[in-house]
Formats: C-alpha cells, structure tokens, sequence
C-alpha cells in the first residue's frame, strides 16, 4: 500500500480514535452517541437483520441509477443535438435541483405509494442531474478541429457521437456517474424515512425512536459501505473502458 | 481541375483577402507560402465549408460547388488521431463514416500500412508510436477518403526536420503514385521548393497573390539546385520585404 492510499485510512483512524477516546473517558451513554466499536459489533452482530434492510436500500439504489441512465443519456444528446431543446430544457433541470427532495418525498409517497417506486423515484432525481449535465458539458468540450475532421469526412450527427463525441466525453461522464451513485444513498433514505416498511432509511427511524441509536449508526455504516463501494466500481468500470488516459 | 475565381473572406468589418484566384490542374500540387497570419488557414476553412466564403466561385473538374467538403480529403498540421482507436482504426475512419465497405477499407488501410512503413503497427495507439508515424498514419487517412483533390495545412511542420524530411517524400508519392491534385501550405519554403510543381506566394492581410512560380524541374529534387536557389532567395526577399513595411 502507497503512502496516498495510507493516509485515508490513517486519517479515518484518528477520527475514530478521538471518537472512542471522547465517549469514553466522558462516559457519553450509548443511546446519546455510542463509541466506534460498539457501532461496528452491532454492524456485524446485527447483520442479518440490517443485511435484508440494506438489500431493499440497494435496489432501489440501483434502479434509480438505471432509470437515471436510461433518461439522462438520451437526454444529453438531444439537448446537445439540438442547442434550442437545451435552452427549454435547462431550466426544469436546474429547477429540479433547486427544490429539496425532503419537499418532494412526502408528495411523491402519496403519489407512487409505500413502496419500492417512490423511492426509486427519488433516487433518480437526485443521480438524473449530475449524469446529464456531466455528459452534455463532455460532449461539448470536443475539439473544434475534431469536429471539423469528421464533418469533411461526411460523417453524419450519429456516427460522429459514437466514433468521435461519446468517447471524448467518457471520462465527464464517469465524474459525474461517481457524484450521482455517492449521493443516490440520500434520495433513497430519505423516500424510506417519509413512508416505507423497510430498508435502512426505515430501519434508522424504527431503531431512533427506540432509542438504538448504536443501530441507527451501524445502518448508516451500511448505507456508507454500500456507496462507498459503488463508487469504487464505477472508478473500476471507468479504468476499464477509458483504457487511453 | 480545381478553379478558385474571386473568393473573398471577411472577418467582421476585416478583409482577409478578396477576389483571390488559384487554379490547380489534375494530378499537379501547388503549395501555398506565406507569413504567418496572412489568411491562408481560413483559405482552406472557406474552400473546406467550414467557414463560408463571402463571395467567390469554386469549381472541380467544371462543376461548381459551394465548397469542396465533399470533394477534398483534408489533412492538418496535427495529426488528430483519437487515442481511443488503434491507428488501423484511426485510418479506417473515413471508410467507417461514410459507410463504405469495411472488410474492402481494411485491405486498402493494409495495403497502405505497408508502403508507408507502419506495417507491424496497425494495433498500436497513437500515445505508443513516435510524432513521425502518426502523421504517417494521418496521411493513411487522408488516402482512405478515396478523394482526388488534398488539401494539406502545414501537415509536416510539428515534426523535427529528420522526419520531416522523410515525409516529404512520402507527400510526393501521393502525387507520384497515387495520382492526387494536392494543395498543400506550408511556411517551410524549402519544403515548398521540393515538392511543389507551382508556388503560390501570398501577402501579408489582406492576403494577395504576390508571386508565382512554375517550377519545371523533374522531381525528387535536390536544395542545392541553383535555379531552386534563386526562387528561394526570391521568395525570401519579398517576405523580408513585407515584413519591413509592416514595422514601419
């Protein structure tokens, strides 16, 4: 291990060990805020009843990363197609951003109901803007002399954005996939905190109003694995296409 | 034949050149020097369609055109190689993006690999091969447009002058062997001298003809030809000359 992959952890060591240090020797109870280590017992001992809690979490993670996808990519190109479509556009888009999603969550639990959909819904928001607007600045940062090549070779609007356009804007797209998979946790857990039967944004609000708070923080420990770890494999999807850099 | 009659360029209120006329005769290549800034880059943009002309006609084998974008294979001073294909890839790109035929394509980039010297490389990328092959690959697929008419903007002059020297023999083949009309501008004026059948030597803003020179001797062709040297020292005098003006 290298000195810059040593310093994360040695920096996250020290937080945790003045964490541990404080609670302890100021005897802070458990219910009020529970030291690391009984945080990460109640992680792992604990496990097979949050485990079922963080699946229902991840899925709707991952669906809303799907649609975000499968929206904000054709988005991009059409509002990069045809400059006009992103001016329309653009302001929705900035609006969506603009409104919290805790105002949204109660409206869209009413809407799509208890279920998966609403929080998946959430998610999308959330993950939806950083995809497509990273994508459609890659798109047009390309050269203007690329541009120019592909032009005197005839090459018409859809093959120029699969030969020349996409890969040159592969890498914004990954920046912003990274961002939208590190906070789509958010959307997801709050849509879970506003209504749901299960995952971790409800497990939180069940073991908080019982005063488990050392659940509450093992949850949240989940919750920060689970993006943490989707954020390493969209650097390792990256590595592997974007093989040139 | 490629007829350039009376083109004029504005840059808003700026004249770049007006009512500038060259003919290049098929199967010849001309070069065009000048100081640097003069005009001859947005020549080729306005020939090319990448920036309109405002007044001018263009004409290719007697058929007028608006520009020669579909006419002209076009190569630049970069070699503009996409780092995300190899540089076979990279050579058939023009065969790819005007859905020709590529199994065809692919034997002609080969076959072309080979007599440029980049046989062995075909799976490289650009970042893996030195500044020298990767203009020979650019001019691969300048080939690979299967256009008669080659515009070339200063296609050698990031190279060193060794491999400089070595394409410019290749540049020749390209008139030599596979019978293209080429266009070529360059600020190297010995360059210009070797290849060149006809020099076209232009002015500082607003660009204008102020020379022309047919050069008749059989190519390829040697610096120190005494009659090459004289066009030189010729060439040289009136960009001194121009430049003079200009400071005072």
């Amino acid at each position: 291990m290298n000195r810059f992959n040593l310093l994360p952890v040695l920096f996250a060591a020290l937080i945790l060990g003045l964490w541990e240090l404080f609670v302890r020797i100021l005897a802070v109870p458990v219910f009020i805020l529970p030291p690391p280590s009984c945080i990460l017992t109640v992680a792992l001992v604990r496990a097979p009843q949050i485990l079922p809690h963080a699946a229902i979490t991840l899925t709707e993670i991952l669906l809303g990363i799907g649609l975000a996808l499968c929206t904000a990519i054709p988005l991009a190109i059409i509002m990069f197609a045809r400059p006009s479509l992103e001016k329309a556009f653009a302001p929705f888009l900035v609006a969506s951003q603009a409104i919290p999603v805790f105002a949204l969550a109660p409206l869209l639990v009413v809407w799509l109901g208890y279920g998966i959909a609403s929080k998946v819904f959430m998610a999308w928001i959330i993950i939806f803007f950083p995809i497509c607007i990273s994508l459609l600045e890659g798109f047009k940062s390309c050269d203007k002399e690329y541009r120019v090549l592909f032009r005197l070779m005839g090459a018409p609007f859809f093959k120029t954005l699969i030969l020349l356009y996409w890969p040159w804007a592969l890498p914004r797209f990954f920046a912003g996939l990274k961002v939208g998979v590190t906070v789509a946790t958010i959307g997801a857990v709050i849509g879970e905190w506003v209504g749901a039967q299960q995952g971790l944004g409800f497990l939180m609000i069940q073991s908080n109003a019982r005063l488990q708070v050392d659940l509450v923080f093992a949850a949240i420990l989940w919750l920060t694995a689970m993006g943490l770890v989707l954020w390493w494999l969209v650097g390792v999807l990256e590595k592997k296409i974007i093989k040139w850099k | 034949m490629l007829k350039v009659s009376c083109v004029t360029k504005y840059f808003k209120d700026q004249k770049i050149f007006s009512n500038l006329d060259l003919t290049v005769d098929r199967g010849r290549f001309h070069v065009i020097v000048g100081p640097s800034g003069c005009g001859k880059s947005t020549l080729f943009d306005g020939l090319t369609g990448v920036t309109p002309l405002d007044g001018g006609s263009i004409s290719w084998n007697h058929e007028s055109l608006l520009n020669l974008r579909y006419h002209a294979a076009y190569m630049q001073q970069k070699d503009m190689l996409l780092p995300w294909f190899s540089l076979l890839n990279n050579a058939l790109l023009p065969a790819k993006t005007s859905g020709q035929n590529i199994k065809n394509a692919k034997e002609q980039a080969q076959s072309l690999f080979a007599r440029l010297g980049l046989k062995g490389y075909e799976s490289h990328y650009a970042k893996q091969v030195s500044g020298g092959m990767r203009q020979r690959c650019a001019l691969v697929r300048t080939l690979m447009f299967n256009r008669e008419l080659i515009l070339l903007d200063e296609p050698l002059s990031a190279l060193d002058a060794i491999t400089r020297r070595s394409l410019q023999s290749l540049l020749l083949l390209l008139q030599t062997e596979f019978g293209k009309t080429i266009l070529m501008i360059t600020h190297d004026i010995e360059e210009a001298l070797v290849l060149a059948d006809e020099i076209y030597l232009f002015s500082k803003k607003p660009m204008s003809l102020s020379r022309h020179y047919v050069l008749d001797s059989p190519k390829p062709r040697k610096f120190n030809d005494p009659i090459l040297l004289n066009i030189k020292a010729d060439v040289l005098d009136k960009l001194e000359g121009d430049l003079m003006n200009e400071q005072v």
